[in-house]
């Protein structure tokens, strides 16, 4: 090191005064940049988002379609809700594995020394990760639309659809938080949260009625909260709002939310 | 407040059956450079852990700046930065990103958090890498970024995990001078470190701690000296003689010889460096040729063995403190 580099670096530490530390929206609202950051330079964790759900939408509409309903267009108007609910409470998982490799990188821990509301992290991120949401319920829409889908319940249906599904995705994501804290490596938590994910969004009305199920099968369908969010954005995307299920879905995120934002807080403040 | 920048008592950390801190007391005064030295997996990195409020201890207690790692832990994080081994940046981030986030994380705003974070890039001499991600930069470059990440704010203390761990000398050396030129702003700095030479070079106090608990405390030349004054090391020219020069030398010294690894080298701690030109003439004059000899200071590493029994590089690394995110909460 030159003498005037060790002069820079005194000058670098000595002068730097303390200004307010900045508050909990601030602080959420720079880690949400960081995930936008992220997102810029490495785009291909974009991948799972946009040609995960293009293969789900034409796999499933021209292989089934015919068989389900009849026909691929009959098929589309009962499907595209619900793969746009499958696809998104999918990719919540990533929340999870975001976490987990910052504690693993070191991150975690110079974020945690700093002088910050602490659950800014927690929040920033899932806000970066509800951007992702919005993105790839877009291309969803975008692709259902391309292959002859026209929702009944027009802009406002299909906005207010998708403002349900961000808020129980975010409400979802908390479990998601509390997984990455507590599991040791990003591969368990892919492991665990696919065992969650299958049979919850498969054991439920997104690619079939649930009257064709068997009897026993039923109830656990009809009760699977996937389910109940589905029938709510199928019906605002027809047009036809079910104020039941819509109140049910916000009634659960809310209860999600209440019960894993804490144990997620608890288990960050006391994480080794 | 006191003039003690860190002063724990009894300080115990558990994992699972694993003492890894085993009642650690230590006074470090305000100033300076504070060396804690050890093996692998001795518990300094928990140590630090805890007085940076990230772990929490379970039994004993710790006062950092005057204020408790617990009862006070706000206040503690908002006077003190961490970094090394594990407290690290954003990789798929840019070097200049990741300063101007925590600039803003700091409370700098706008234009503010983008000026301080291009100071900081050039005292640390990183303007030319600040807009590539810090994924690409060498252990050195990553290094002086991580130390520049903890400096936005002038921290009143500042702990230093490994700082040299797997550095090129090069690289190393302007960590050293980094530490120097922070102690000179009037920054405390805790530092951790398995290398002797570091500890002898940057430290004014140490402490070695083996196995969770402290085994000496004080100047590197205090620790030095209760070894004895003076360290001669001898290799002669063949190594048959060296049994021959070996008892030659612990007679006129009246020491007992250490045959090191190398089979033509050996080494005594002397108490009086006076008598060793005559030692040295005296093997010469039984016909065994010497072919260099020093004399200085004991080594760290002989203090570590006088004080373990064990030389530093003999002691088994213990894995527990790099499975920390494996460890239950």
């Amino acid at each position: 090191m030159t003498a005037t580099m060790d002069a820079k670096v005194r000058e670098a530490v000595g002068t730097a005064d303390r200004p307010e530390p900045v508050g909990p929206l601030g602080s959420s609202l720079i880690f949400t940049h960081r995930a936008l950051l992220k997102i810029k330079h490495v785009p291909e964790q974009l991948f799972d988002v946009t040609m995960f759900p293009i293969l789900f939408t034409l796999m499933f509409t021209y292989i089934f379609g015919g068989a389900i309903a009849g026909s691929t267009g009959a098929y589309l108007d009962y499907l595209a809700p619900g793969i746009l609910v499958q696809t998104v409470v999918m990719i919540t998982m990533y929340t999870a594995m975001t976490i987990n490799n910052d504690i693993k990188k070191g991150v975690f821990d110079r974020i945690r020394s700093l002088p910050v509301w602490r659950p800014s992290l927690m929040v920033g991120a899932l806000l970066g990760d509800t951007l992702r949401f919005t993105m790839a319920s877009t291309v969803i829409l975008v692709v259902t639309m391309l292959i002859g889908y026209r929702p009944p319940g027009g802009v406002v249906g299909v906005v207010t659809a998708v403002v349900l599904l961000l808020v129980f995705c975010f409400s979802v994501s908390w479990i998601w938080t509390l997984l990455g804290l507590k599991l040791r490596s990003p591969e368990a938590v892919m492991g665990v949260s696919m065992m969650v994910l299958f049979p919850i969004t498969f054991l439920s009305n997104v690619f079939v009625p649930i009257e064709t199920m068997p009897d026993w099968l039923q109830p656990i369908v009809e009760n699977n909260p996937v389910s109940i969010l589905v029938d709510a954005v199928r019906s605002l995307m027809i047009g036809d709002p079910d104020g039941g299920s819509i109140l049910a879905v916000l009634v659960i995120s809310g209860v999600l939310v209440a019960i894993f934002g804490p144990l997620t807080m608890r288990s960050y403040a006391r994480k080794n | 407040m006191s003039d003690l920048a860190i002063e724990t008592s009894g300080l115990v950390k558990i994992f699972g059956e694993h003492r890894a801190v085993d009642g650690v007391d230590l006074q470090v005064p305000s100033g300076g450079v504070y060396g804690v030295l050890g093996p692998n997996g001795a518990g300094k990195t928990t140590v630090i852990r805890m007085l940076a409020t990230l772990l929490k201890p379970d039994g004993g207690s710790a006062r950092v700046l005057g204020h408790d790692v617990v009862a006070e832990a706000g206040t503690v994080r908002s006077r003190v930065a961490m970094t090394g081994q594990f407290a690290s940046l954003d990789e798929d981030l840019t070097g200049l990103e990741n300063l101007v986030m925590l600039a803003r994380l700091y409370g700098f705003r706008g234009t503010a958090a983008r000026d301080r974070a291009a100071q900081l890039l050039d005292a640390f001499d990183l303007t030319e890498a600040g807009p590539r991600q810090v994924k690409s930069y060498s252990g050195g470059m990553r290094r002086r970024i991580d130390i520049a990440g903890s400096i936005v704010v002038r921290p009143d203390l500042m702990f230093l995990d490994e700082p040299t761990t797997g550095l090129d000398p090069r690289s190393r050396n302007q960590v050293w001078d980094i530490v120097r030129a922070l102690v000179g702003a009037g920054t405390t700095v805790l530092l951790t470190t398995q290398y002797l030479d570091e500890a002898d070079q940057l430290a004014d106090r140490i402490a070695v701690i083996d196995r969770g608990k402290v085994i000496a405390e004080g100047t590197t030349g205090e620790l030095k000296a209760s070894v004895g004054s003076g360290s001669l090391r001898v290799r002669v020219a063949d190594s048959a003689d060296r049994e021959t020069a070996a008892s030659l030398l612990a007679q006129a010294l009246d020491a007992e010889p250490v045959l090191e690894s190398d089979p033509y080298a050996l080494g005594f701690t002397v108490s009086d460096p006076g008598v060793v030109p005559a030692a040295l003439v005296r093997v010469r004059d039984h016909g065994v040729a010497i072919s260099e000899f020093s004399l200085g200071q004991p080594s760290l590493d002989e203090v570590f063995l006088a004080l373990t029994g064990e030389h530093v590089a003999d002691v088994e690394p213990d894995e527990s403190e790099h499975n920390r995110g494996e460890v239950p909460a």
